[in-house]
């Protein structure tokens, strides 16, 4: 098993949105790498005849009747939001006003 | 009196508050004294409902002492929970409470709605004192990970509860609460309740809604009792128990009834004759401190001095458990908390560049340092290229975990017998340069939860003077009966001195001031 690269991990915090210090990425490899050292043996367990089991305790999934219940308010729901504009949570624009023309 | 009302069990609040030898609100504040004086130096609570619960605790009160002047049978109409107070870990939602899982990133977070064991805790009456202290996102074992504070373990101050729910396990083993609620999704539950010496049990996969619990890894995590015998968790686990429209993976098999009227004393030793208990090889492993291999294997002689019988098995991919689980539950994870996005609610660093920035920002200083550990390993595992290596080849291998288990139960074993931890809590500091080394310290608990199944720690006993859990795993649905053997061992042990001993720091902790 091959060991993580510095961009490797890079690319990996990237696809998790973490926005990490080079200090951070730095200890993020030598602790990954450790950590696959341990993954690396499950390598030797022979599954080729198992099955994956998402879950081990298998239940019947009920359906439910299709109709409306109440939920949180709108108050409710936006109480938490960082930035609120009325009854919308307010966000960054993602379009330039360029691109929007 | 006060110091007898933080000694007693849920059982015997009950008792008491029906024959009107004491009240909820004697109960509620005895319990908010000790915190106020201890929890400077104990640090199991992030959040108290003071007022709120005294008020509550007051309408208790008034309802006991209504159905008093009624009679008998009004009083046994009032839910078994009524008027006993219950702390909550800190991802439990309860509405008007800042909820924060431990993490900056939901600093400021006040809950707009109840989780569904919220809800029925409060409609069977019981008072939510407030919310307790733990690893961020449930991540770890020892409490160390709280972006907040620093949790001590009543039985020495500079050494570690456990955890996750280190904050639950503390409160109840420090006599601020007599039931507490946990999670447990690798051991969270069941290590902490063992090093500090108390009860908890994880719950069968789905026993427990889970709709308003903040989520870790969803195909794991499970809600569970805290308490200081097995009688009371077994009343707290049938208050919160049973199936819930709101989170489809809650089960619709019937909660077990048993729970209420558990065996008691005598009676719950002499149901241990005959009983068949597997003790599985693999669990005392290399590196299991022999102080906690002693003591629980005096617990399994007791057992079998009680007329149960005993026999060694193998779990043969117990060694590959671990790390299967710090492939599945990270991969999880990582799903889970791509939602901490700063926008909707938590933290935000949004602002300043454009959105890109903002997420990057907001994760990158929100989580720390666990949680970003296992953001970038789940994200890794799941990630183009690795995902057959890692995630598939670990769900194959939890098939087989699963299967050694099932072996067990179709041979007719009632439980299998184990220790809880490989050891005893260790010192502040002790694991946190090492990933791994923290890991290990749940090597005895994760299998259970890769299987599903149901688990308890109860105490057995002391090494080097500090608590040694003894734990017990069932067959799905088996909480009754695990509870009615751990009642049982208490039963058996009930003479033991280290039964009576208080945590050796307990007097320690009101003294720091």
């Amino acid at each position: 098993m091959s060991k993580l690269t510095r961009a490797e991990v890079e690319k990996v915090a990237a696809l998790a949105r973490l926005g990490l210090t080079s200090d951070e990425v730095e200890k993020l490899q030598g602790d990954l790498n450790l950590i696959l050292e341990q993954w690396a043996r499950l390598a030797e367990v022979d599954t080729s005849s198992v099955p994956a089991s998402a879950q081990t305790i298998v239940q019947p999934m009920p359906l439910r009747d299709d109709t409306a219940h109440p939920s949180l308010s709108v108050d409710a729901a936006l109480q938490n939001a960082p930035s609120r504009s009325g009854d919308f949570v307010r966000v960054q624009a993602i379009l330039s006003e360029e691109a929007d023309g | 009196m006060s110091a007898d009302l933080r000694r007693a069990t849920a059982a015997q609040l009950r008792a008491g508050y029906c024959s009107g030898e004491f009240t909820p609100v004697e109960a509620v504040d005895a319990l908010l004294t000790a915190i106020q004086r201890e929890d400077t130096a104990l640090g199991a609570w992030l959040h108290l409902r003071g007022d709120e619960v005294r008020r509550e605790a007051a309408a208790a009160e008034v309802t006991y002492a209504a159905a008093r002047a009624s009679g008998a049978a009004a009083l046994d109409a009032l839910p078994p929970l009524f008027g006993v107070p219950v702390a909550l870990k800190d991802l439990v939602n309860m509405i008007g409470t800042p909820t924060t899982a431990g993490s900056k990133i939901l600093e400021g977070y006040i809950s707009p709605y109840d989780a569904t064991i919220a809800a029925k805790l409060k409609a069977a009456g019981a008072l939510i004192l407030g919310k307790t202290n733990m690893d961020e996102f449930a991540m770890g074992s020892s409490t160390e990970f709280s972006a907040y504070k620093r949790t001590v373990n009543p039985w020495d101050r500079e050494r570690v509860p456990g955890g996750s729910s280190g904050g639950s396990a503390s409160a109840v083993a420090a006599l601020h609460a007599p039931l507490s609620i946990g999670s447990d999704t690798g051991g969270s539950i069941r290590q902490p309740a063992s090093l500090t010496g108390i009860t908890g049990m994880k719950p069968t996969y789905g026993r427990v809604s889970r709709y308003g619990i903040v989520a870790f890894a969803s195909s794991l995590d499970q809600i569970g009792p805290f308490a200081r015998s097995a009688q009371d968790a077994a009343l707290l686990l049938h208050a919160i128990a049973g199936s819930d429209p709101r989170d489809a993976t809650s089960s619709v098999t019937p909660v077990d009834a048993a729970l209420l009227k558990l065996p008691q004393g005598d009676q719950a030793a002499r149901a241990l004759k005959g009983k068949r208990f597997a003790l599985p090889k693999e669990y005392f492993v290399a590196g299991m401190e022999p102080g906690v291999e002693a003591a629980v294997r005096a617990a399994v002689a007791a057992l079998q001095s009680a007329g149960a019988i005993i026999d060694e098995v193998s779990l043969p991919t117990t060694e590959h458990a671990l790390a299967t689980y710090y492939i599945v539950a990270p991969a999880e994870a990582s799903a889970n908390l791509a939602r901490y996005d700063g926008i909707r609610y938590g933290a935000s660093k949004h602002g300043g560049g454009d959105l890109l920035d903002g997420y990057l920002a907001t994760r990158g200083r929100g989580f720390g340092p666990e949680v970003r550990r296992r953001i970038m390993l789940g994200t890794y595992a799941l990630s183009a290229g690795f995902y057959d290596a890692y995630y598939l080849k670990a769900q194959k291998v939890r098939t087989l975990i699963a299967r050694d288990f099932d072996r067990i139960w179709a041979a007719g074993y009632d439980a299998i017998v184990a220790p809880a931890s490989p050891s005893v809590a260790w010192k502040f500091g002790a694991k946190m340069s090492d990933p791994v080394a923290m890991y290990l310290a749940d090597a005895c608990t994760i299998p259970t939860n890769m299987a599903g199944l149901p688990g308890l720690s109860t105490p057995c006993g002391l090494s080097e003077g500090l608590p040694v859990g003894l734990q017990l795993i069932g067959a799905p649905w088996s909480e009754a009966g695990l509870l009615s053997i751990a009642a049982g061992y208490e039963a058996l042990s009930a003479n033991a001195s280290w039964r009576d001993q208080d945590p050796t720091d307990l007097a320690a902790l009101g003294g720091a001031a």
